[in-house]
């Protein structure tokens, strides 16, 4: 910029911490793409345990966004458009799992939906066991996800304004159809948004999941619980696998800058 | 209960703190709701349509919408916002054919519809457009046609040509007035513009801090404003003596630097505030114990230096001055 290069050079006590900081949120990406055994790359890939544990992350995280999407939406409606008592404290409580350390996240719902947990009982008579299951992975990802889901639908619908909605109305639509017509469509960049960054979040969640549905492989195992198995045994696969993971958060991140990052 | 209560609108309206207006209009009629910022007549019209709470009651041919309290979507209305309000996302067609398919007739069927009223208003060739690639009159006659092609038994149009260039509004306002003339049901239309008024009601309601402050056909209204809004808005100066309000034409006015001879009666002192051209004369705004509107001749501004902070002396003859009662 021209007009940054007439106010003077960038002054040193600004200049080194910025530099601190790229190298912090660089380098261990680098070195990450460096260390990769590329050459047994797509051999690990095609083994059986990564396979697994990737079609297992790709169902959970799918699976994540669907139940953010149909739940979560009308959440987000239900808070950007119903004034009723203690929204605000739905809304607070709605957005808790966003600070909740995920392996505290896990421990409440263990403490829910566990065999002993204030819902086990009613599990149990209807035959259902939750943890360890593949619908325990979904579940804890859901519950890390589902915030960042809410929050960019209702910021979305709060931004698109109840105006169009009032019009709907004197045009004789009824709620259900105005959501469906107007507000829906109208919030749609929002949707989007949030539907990437549950995805991203899910992609990435282990804390929440391991605590929750354990690691075993083929019903709970996804990537970064495999990751972070093999860490220990295997710091090279670790690295491979780690790897892939992080190809697929960049292409998220290539998704989404059109869409999110550059709008203000 | 009079005839016109059961076919057109008689609505008492009560909000708290911003309104309180007795109404009533005839099946056909056009009445247009005039008066100064703040005075209530947003406010009034979105009380009709059930968006702000009110007490009272609205009865609209023939049928209570507040006893019991009727949804916005079960009036039978149509509201033009001053915005126009069209949906960002839908063509114009979908804009329009959106009420007939919320009021559930089938698809196609509402898109013949939203198609007739386009053509109707001259926007038929723009229907696959966007709002967004419409300018401001094209939006405004798009959002016309979506209030009317419903049917509404309540039209009310918040002032439409608002924001509209001064042409754009004038052919509207022609156009405007030949649907409304079509239309059967009961029209509202708030108006900062007193050409509105005269030009497309049938009745001039005047609104002031909240309460009807005059009713009237449009030519009595104009001929004999009683609040200062109405009377700026005609162009006219009107006093108000006791019981008698006296109006009487800029043009009437004599402005002279020194304290005029004779006898007249209507004559004040005061400082002009703004000068500004008016057709072909220059129109003088002149503040002392009253606000007054005096025109004069370019020629005349200038010889005597007619500028803001100017002190004159402002007359009128008796005969040109129209009085009346204020009841």
């Amino acid at each position: 910029m021209t007009t940054a290069r007439t106010l003077g050079r960038p002054p040193l006590v600004l200049l080194v911490p910025a530099a601190l900081a790229a190298a912090l949120l660089v380098l261990p990406l680098v070195s990450l793409v460096l260390d990769t055994p590329w050459a047994t790359f797509l051999d690990r890939l095609g083994s059986r345990e990564v396979g697994e544990a990737l079609r297992l992350t790709a169902v959970a995280s799918g699976a994540t966004v669907v139940a953010c999407v149909l739940l979560g939406t009308p959440l987000a409606w239900l808070l950007a458009r119903v004034d009723f008592r203690g929204r605000a404290v739905l809304r607070a409580a709605v957005t808790v799992p966003l600070v909740l350390p995920p392996v505290v996240a896990g421990v409440a719902l263990v403490t829910a939906l566990g065999r002993t947990g204030v819902l086990g009982p009613l599990l149990r008579e209807g035959g259902v066991s939750l943890p360890y299951t593949t619908p325990a992975v979904v579940i804890a990802h859901t519950f890390v996800s589902m915030p960042f889901y809410v929050l960019s639908v209702e910021g979305a619908m709060r931004s698109a304004g109840e105006r169009y909605d009032v019009v709907a109305a004197t045009l004789g639509a009824s709620r259900w159809t105005t959501f469906r017509r107007v507000t829906l469509p109208l919030a749609m960049p929002g949707v989007l948004a949030g539907a990437v960054l549950a995805w991203a979040r899910s992609l990435g969640e282990f804390g929440a999941t391991i605590t929750f549905a354990g690691n075993y492989p083929g019903t709970t195992q996804t990537m970064p619980s495999l990751i972070y198995t093999t860490l220990q045994a295997d710091p090279e696969v670790a690295r491979t696998l780690s790897m892939i993971l992080l190809l697929a958060s960049v292409a998220i991140l290539a998704a989404l800058r059109n869409r999110w990052l550059t709008t203000p | 209960m009079a005839d016109h209560a059961v076919s057109g609108l008689d609505a008492r309206v009560y909000v708290e703190g911003r309104l309180d207006a007795a109404l009533t209009a005839q099946a056909g009629q056009v009445v247009a709701v005039i008066g100064p910022n703040g005075a209530g007549k947003t406010t009034l019209l979105r009380a009709l349509a059930g968006l702000v709470q009110m007490s009272g009651s609205v009865r609209v041919a023939g049928e209570s919408w507040t006893e019991p309290p009727r949804l916005v979507r079960d009036r039978g209305l149509g509201y033009v916002f001053q915005d126009q309000s069209l949906f960002p996302h839908l063509t114009a067609l979908d804009n329009v054919a959106f009420g007939p398919r919320a009021r559930g007739v089938r698809r196609r069927d509402a898109e013949a519809t939203a198609r007739a009223w386009l053509d109707r208003l001259g926007v038929g060739d723009l229907s696959s457009r966007r709002p967004g690639e419409l300018s401001g009159g094209q939006a405004q006659r798009v959002a016309i046609a979506r209030a009317l092609a419903t049917r509404p038994a309540l039209l009310l149009l918040d002032e439409p040509f608002a924001g509209l260039d001064v042409g754009v509004a004038t052919a509207l306002r022609l156009e405007l007035a030949r649907h409304l003339a079509d239309y059967p049901g009961v029209a509202l239309l708030v108006t900062h513009d007193a050409i509105d008024a005269l030009t497309l009601a049938d009745r001039v309601v005047v609104l002031d801090r909240g309460r009807v402050a005059q009713e009237g056909t449009p030519q009595d209204v104009a001929a004999r404003p009683r609040t200062d809004h109405v009377a700026r808005l005609v162009g006219l100066n009107v006093l108000r003596e006791g019981e008698v309000l006296r109006s009487f034409s800029p043009r009437a006015v004599t402005v002279s630097l020194h304290r005029p001879e004779g006898s007249a009666r209507h004559q004040w002192h005061g400082v002009v505030l703004s000068a500004a051209p008016h057709g072909d004369a220059v129109r003088l705004l002149v503040s002392g114990e009253h606000e007054l509107l005096a025109d004069v001749t370019p020629a005349a501004a200038g010889e005597l230096g007619l500028a803001p902070g100017r002190q004159v002396w402002l007359s009128v003859k008796e005969t040109a001055v129209q009085a009346y009662a204020a009841d």
